[in-house]
């Protein structure tokens, strides 16, 4: 299952983290976003120990959605070292969020 | 799952295919339904006041109540992308990223994606003030300046639902009258914050890490800038008919799947249904699409019987 991000500890779990952490901005009015809920977790499972996976309600969350520029959902972005390395629009396959996550 | 083969597959999870499903249900056909997102294209509607039980509804909730529906009929909805269909003995295989399912018969019924406007600027802005789903990323324009392109139901309904959140709201129509429905004009004149532009089209989406200005072109060819926060495109749609092209499917000038009165494709075996077909004279509703849904049901539980 994906981790749950928020505001509060977006700093201390996403940017501070050593590996890469994917974050998935959604909210619950965005039906595209419904959709890549599941996606998200069997992205989770089948990263493993390699990467962090989790979601992120705008909503509740403006906060870091804001900050990031997030103005569009699903908007998923990846970060390395504290840093956006990919950010990613629209919903996305498995594959495709799985192929990004080993090439960062 | 895998290797057993079904009576039917339903593919798409929209109100086509979870309204066939209902009807297959009771018709008894051995079926699934395998849809990437339930609910589809209703997900994306704001307010729905046209279906018949429901005066006021969000797409969600609907497309929430029809998939609670058909799965408290015990069907299955396997949530996943369907890639490629091929014809095998006696039905059909689908192949999805997870695995592949075979079937006798197939309803394909997996809808529109938005057309794109093709303008410079759109591909580069999207999601940094390009959108073409006003219900997902409305709330993003709170008190901003948003343009709006289309003059259609959806253009319409987008206009009037950004106009809650925005500062201002411009909708931007090539032709000179909006095609939309006549309720939804009413509601659009007599909004303050609504400006239309008629004969008007973006040449050009202008910004600087997000949108900033769009370029207003009239029919003489002259160019306006407006500032601009964000723009939502809503000009139509194109039918997903990659994989019914490839089995050979008859589609019309648009790209539309060529349908018979009882849902039948050019290629045996195969139904369709929803937005993506020529039927319901083109007018592509929730209500049209569930009611193709149940003709496609019925008509392929007579053929499974003759069998």
């Amino acid at each position: 299952m994906a981790l749950e991000f928020n505001d509060g500890n977006f700093e201390k779990e996403v940017l501070e983290n050593e590996k890469p952490v994917l974050v998935d901005f959604w909210a619950p009015w965005c039906g595209p976003c419904q959709m890549m809920g599941p996606v998200i977790d069997e992205v989770a499972t089948e990263i493993g120990d390699l990467a962090k996976v989790g979601k992120l309600n705008v909503d509740e969350n403006q906060e870091s959605a804001q900050k990031y520029g997030v103005m569009s959902i699903p908007t998923m972005i990846i970060f390395k070292g504290g840093k956006n390395v990919k950010q990613i629009v629209g919903a996305q396959s498995k594959e495709t969020l799985l192929e990004e996550l080993k090439k960062v | 799952m895998e290797g057993e083969m079904k009576d039917l597959i339903i593919l798409g999870a929209g109100p086509a295919g979870l309204g066939a499903s209902i009807y297959a249900s009771r018709y008894k056909i051995d079926h699934i339904i395998i849809g990437k997102e339930p609910g589809g294209y209703l997900n994306e509607i704001h307010r729905i006041e046209n279906y018949l039980g429901f005066e006021a509804v969000s797409g969600i909730d609907l497309g929430a109540k029809m998939r609670a529906h058909v799965e408290n009929l015990g069907v299955t909805l396997q949530q996943e992308t369907a890639t490629k269909i091929e014809k095998i003995e006696g039905g059909f295989s689908v192949i999805t990223e997870k695995g592949t399912y075979q079937t006798k018969k197939l309803l394909y019924t997996v809808g529109t994606s938005p057309r794109r406007l093709d303008v410079p600027g759109e591909k580069e802005f999207f999601g940094k003030g390009v959108s073409y789903c006003s219900t997902c990323d409305g709330p993003f324009f709170r008190n901003k300046k948003v343009a709006i392109v289309g003059g259609g139901d959806s253009a319409a309904m987008a206009a009037l639902m950004l106009a809650e959140y925005a500062e201002s709201v411009v909708l931007i129509h090539r032709g000179s009258e909006l095609t939309c429905m006549p309720i939804y004009l009413d509601s659009l004149l007599t909004n303050d914050k609504i400006k239309i532009e008629y004969s008007k089209s973006i040449s050009k989406i202008e910004g600087e890490n997000v949108v900033k200005k769009v370029i207003l072109k009239d029919n003489d060819g002259i160019e306006d800038g407006l500032e601009m926060d964000g723009v939502f495109i809503e000009i139509g749609s194109i039918p997903n008919q990659k994989m019914l092209l490839e089995l050979g499917a008859e589609v019309d000038e648009k790209g539309f799947i060529k349908t018979g009165p009882n849902q039948s494709t050019s290629v045996d075996g195969i139904y369709a249904a929803g937005d993506i077909t020529t039927n319901s004279n083109g007018f592509r509703q929730v209500i049209t699409a569930v009611a193709e849904g149940a003709v496609a049901a019925v008509e392929i539980f007579r053929k499974l019987k003759e069998k």
